[in-house]
């Protein structure tokens, strides 16, 4: 990673975080598409966002995580009304008594990543360059400030026709359980503030530049083009990540189960896998990979599917039969590996029966997946 | 044996005409679809010279008497090239049914500038939609929207609606049209979402407002159509070709010229189809300048899944999935001497193939040339001797290659997959390809596309979300396709030959109830 660091974000910036977001979406999260057009809107109305870092913060600025929860497809349908995108934060500033200092993403992975922006112009605020997964996944609990145990009430929803819900949870599985039965009320997707945390919190707990990161991606990808560079190669080199597999996608089954679509996609090898089959298991995400049945990369660690010529990634919605793809994994935050955040996202919350072994270690037993 | 004898004075004719970016291709076929006769001419700069020209030159070739001909199909890229080149483009009113909702992303919010101006001086946003179960989010207010259709007065030829969900609950898109024809007058045309495009509320807005500006263009397409016919003495039912790979009368054509884009290709396929007598494989359509792969799946093309941009408008109506690379007859192979390399295309001499190929005694080393040097075809008074033989060895090899690879990505699994191969430019492709398990070249080859183009099938179909806490997947999976039946009866078809051709089903994650998204499609003979 290069010294550069995001100080505000423009229409260009917002491209490049669309793209990156998807990378780090590991093929759930929503497709950033509705998200990026949201945010390039409200900064042709009110100009570019200021991004700030989070070792600049206050110790005690209240900073509030907002984010759409509910089905992508309902999003890209029943698109956000700009007040909803609003309220939920006002709420939480008339219940706290207090003006929120600065926005910031929960999850920096799929359509997530911008939602805030619109937010952030609207009220003239900045956008804090970090977030609380450093990918995607489904559940609300799912945020490294409930490893540390932070409490994420109050929360606050709204819809669009002007509906507003102020929760108290004890905590985030509960909020999950009552978040997902509001949301299911108000049309399958709604905006979400949880998590109202202090500058000192957001040091402490969340996944640092996590903006900036997306941002790097995103170019890396855009770039590689004119620099006729392999796009996939140079993503590897900036993220430390491994490529796990190049093929082709030759099934792909999906099932809803409790209303998440969880599936298994199958890849048959060429090039120097010929002969070989990786499975990628997903629930929204993709969480485990094998390779003729040995574990190649496991959840929370990321695995993200990219198109073989162009590095762009493949969504589980959007991946078809005969895609030609590299299969790439990269490390997560360390914070996902101690006992409670193997708990909350590890195979077995997911009910995989692979144990959870870290993506270098796999790496280096199979001979280097490099 | 006994049959009826068709006495030829008898039979019923059916003439298929597709106009591709270089050529005009014309098929006339008989009522068991057989190919009586085919013809090729150039695409004129005024389209309908070129069409015309085609069914001059198929009536003479083939003597058949023009009374006789009963259907008349056309396929054609004028919709296609009035978005790309920005011409000819009607202006759209457009109504989006969705406030409170929807107002983060304001209408044509991905458009450039020229062309929002060119296509729709006025958008607004009016309250209204349901949810993804057909709920009303909020009611519509009639005045507000009477008012929108006051402002355009005067200032649209065409009016777009597009309500969030109108594919679940298609009452508010249709009230508004009503209204729309009392402010605006009967005769304004209105578009309505619902029957263009699926779920995605801006993509399916953008194709609903291409659709209102392409009105003009397919009404002078229809027009020109009808004109030739009458010169020639032909009293058909004028159908037109939709990029699903079946056809519309062109009274509902004149309706949605949108579904007219990229027929070409899918002609192709379906010519294929027929010619072969094949219902599933690749069809490689090698032209001058490209090479079209597609897939034949129960003889219907494979749709695309992804979003798909036209003109650079992000669109989500179906397209069929074709692979498209830079090789074909005219294509451009040259030698690098100080790397020793052989490079091939991707530029091509186009349509003037016939005088710049070397064995035409032309000064260009094409793809055709290096074919028949190495004997693959045979060419009347081909001056071959000149060309060197390991060079076009080497470009050979390219092209073998990457028609292999080609056909490689979008084969659905490793196993060997029979090709079609059609167009003019089949005659580079070698009789042993890998992963091929055979190579069927059919007659009639270079004008598979127009013979796509008159084999009458008409579709209809659907697409909806289902709870299946409500009803079982079968019942789910039943309702769909009786809709589908139902559309393409109303499209034209036979009811007593309508097949379900696609049924796909996606879960949609994070909504309760297993909510189950159900695309069908039907078609039958006219």
């Amino acid at each position: 990673m290069r010294n550069f660091k995001l100080t505000e974000l423009n229409e260009q910036a917002i491209q490049y975080i669309a793209v990156g977001a998807a990378v780090l979406g590991t093929g759930g999260g929503g497709d950033p598409h509705i998200g990026k057009l949201m945010a390039k809107e409200a900064i042709r109305k009110h100009g570019p966002v200021r991004v700030v870092s989070p070792e600049d913060l206050e110790d005690d600025a209240l900073v509030v995580p907002i984010s759409m929860i509910g089905a992508p497809t309902v999003m890209n349908e029943k698109i956000p009304s700009i007040q909803q995108m609003i309220k939920p934060l006002d709420m939480i500033e008339k219940e706290l008594g207090r003006k929120v200092s600065a926005i910031m993403p929960i999850e920096v992975g799929g359509g997530n990543s911008l939602v805030p922006v619109i937010t952030a112009a609207e009220r003239n605020i900045p956008i804090v360059d970090a977030d609380a997964m450093g990918r995607a996944f489904p559940e609300s609990q799912m945020v490294t400030f409930y490893l540390d145990g932070i409490d994420c009430s109050p929360i606050t929803m709204a819809d669009e026709r002007g509906n507003g819900v102020l929760m108290h949870a004890i905590d985030g599985v509960w909020e999950e359980r009552m978040a997902r039965a509001v949301t299911i009320q108000m049309g399958g997707s709604a905006s979400i503030c949880d998590y109202p945390v202090t500058g000192a919190q957001v040091k402490q707990s969340a996944i640092p530049h996590t903006l900036t990161l997306a941002y790097e991606i995103g170019k890396t990808l855009f770039e590689s083009k004119e620099l006729k560079q392999n796009p996939i190669e140079m993503l590897l080199k900036q993220l430390n990540g491994y490529a796990l597999f190049q093929g082709k996608a030759v099934d792909i089954r999906r099932r809803t189960e409790g209303g998440f679509t969880r599936g298994e996609a199958i890849f048959e090898g060429t090039d120097a896998k010929k002969g070989s089959t990786m499975t990628l298991f997903f629930q929204n995400e993709f969480l485990l990979a094998t390779e003729d049945g040995h574990s190649m990369a496991i959840t929370p660690d990321l695995i993200s599917v990219l198109d073989q010529d162009t590095g762009m990634p493949i969504t589980t919605e959007n991946l078809k039969y005969g895609a030609r793809v590299s299969v790439v994994g990269f490390p997560c935050d360390p914070k996902w590996r101690s006992p409670k955040g193997l708990e909350t996202v590890g195979p077995q919350y997911f009910g995989y029966d692979a144990p959870y072994v870290p993506i270098e270690k796999l790496a280096t037993e199979k001979g280097g997946a490099e | 044996m006994s049959y009826t004898n068709v006495n030829s004075m008898n039979e019923i004719y059916r003439i298929g005409i597709d106009v591709g970016g270089t050529n005009t291709d014309a098929a006339l076929l008989d009522s068991k679809l057989n190919t009586i006769h085919t013809i090729k001419v150039h695409t004129t700069r005024d389209v309908n010279e070129g069409i015309t020209e085609s069914i001059r030159r198929l009536l003479a070739e083939s003597s058949v008497n023009p009374a006789q001909i009963r259907y008349a199909m056309l396929g054609t890229t004028h919709c296609t090239n009035a978005i790309v080149e920005r011409k000819h483009l009607g202006k759209v009113g457009l109504i989006r049914i969705g406030a409170p909702a929807t107002t983060a992303v304001p209408p044509l919010a991905d458009w450039d500038d020229t062309l929002k101006a060119t296509v729709c001086p006025h958008a607004y946003v009016v309250h209204g939609g349901y949810e993804y179960d057909g709920r009303t989010i909020v009611e519509m207010d009639e005045e507000e929207i009477q008012d929108c259709f006051l402002k355009m007065k005067g200032e649209v030829e065409a009016v777009a609606i597009c309500g969030v969900f109108s594919p679940v609950n298609t009452s508010q898109e249709k009230r508004v049209e009503e209204l729309a024809k009392q402010v605006l007058g009967a005769d304004m045309p209105v578009t309505l979402s619902h029957e263009i495009g699926s779920i995605g509320l801006l993509e399916r807005e953008n194709a609903s407002l291409l659709n209102g500006a392409l009105l003009n263009v397919i009404a002078g397409v229809v027009k020109g159509f009808e004109e030739a016919l009458q010169t020639f003495g032909i009293d058909a039912s004028l159908y037109i070709c939709q990029n699903d790979g079946t056809l519309m009368y062109s009274e509902y054509a004149l309706r949605y010229p949108i579904l007219t884009i990229a027929c070409g290709p899918t002609n192709s396929i379906r010519g294929a189809a027929h010619l072969s007598g094949l219902n599933d494989a690749l069809v490689v359509d090698i032209g001058g300048t490209t090479t079209d792969i597609g897939v034949l799946t129960q003889g219907f093309p494979r749709q695309s899944s992804a979003a798909v941009e036209i003109g650079g408008i992000r669109t989500n109506f179906r397209m069929p999935d074709i692979l498209s690379i830079g090789i074909g007859g005219g294509t451009i192979v040259r030698l690098d001497e100080s790397q020793d390399q052989v490079t091939v295309g991707p530029d091509s001499v186009g349509y003037e193939l016939l005088k710049r190929g070397l064995i035409f005694g032309g000064d260009t080393l094409t793809a055709t040339d290096v074919a028949v040097k190495l004997g693959r075809y045979e060419w009347k008074d081909a001056q071959t001797e000149a060309l060197n033989e390991s060079i076009c060895k080497r470009a050979d090899e390219i092209i073998t290659r990457d028609i292999e690879d080609a056909i490689d990505r979008m084969k659905t699994s490793s196993d060997p997959v029979d090709v079609i191969l059609v167009g003019g430019g089949s005659i580079l492709v070698a009789d042993k390809l890998e992963g091929v398990s055979r190579i069927v070249r059919p007659d009639h080859y270079d004008a598979a596309n127009a013979i796509g183009a008159a084999l009458g099938e008409v579709s209809g179909e659907t697409e909806r979300i289902y709870s299946l806490d409500e009803m079982s997947y079968d019942e789910a999976k039943e309702d769909a396709r009786s809709h589908a039946i139902e559309q393409a009866v109303l499209a034209g078809a036979d009811r007593d030959t309508v097949q379900i051709v696609l049924s796909e089903d996606i879960p949609i994650a994070y909504l309760p109830g297993n909510a189950l998204l159900v695309k069908v499609k039907a078609a039958g003979r006219l």
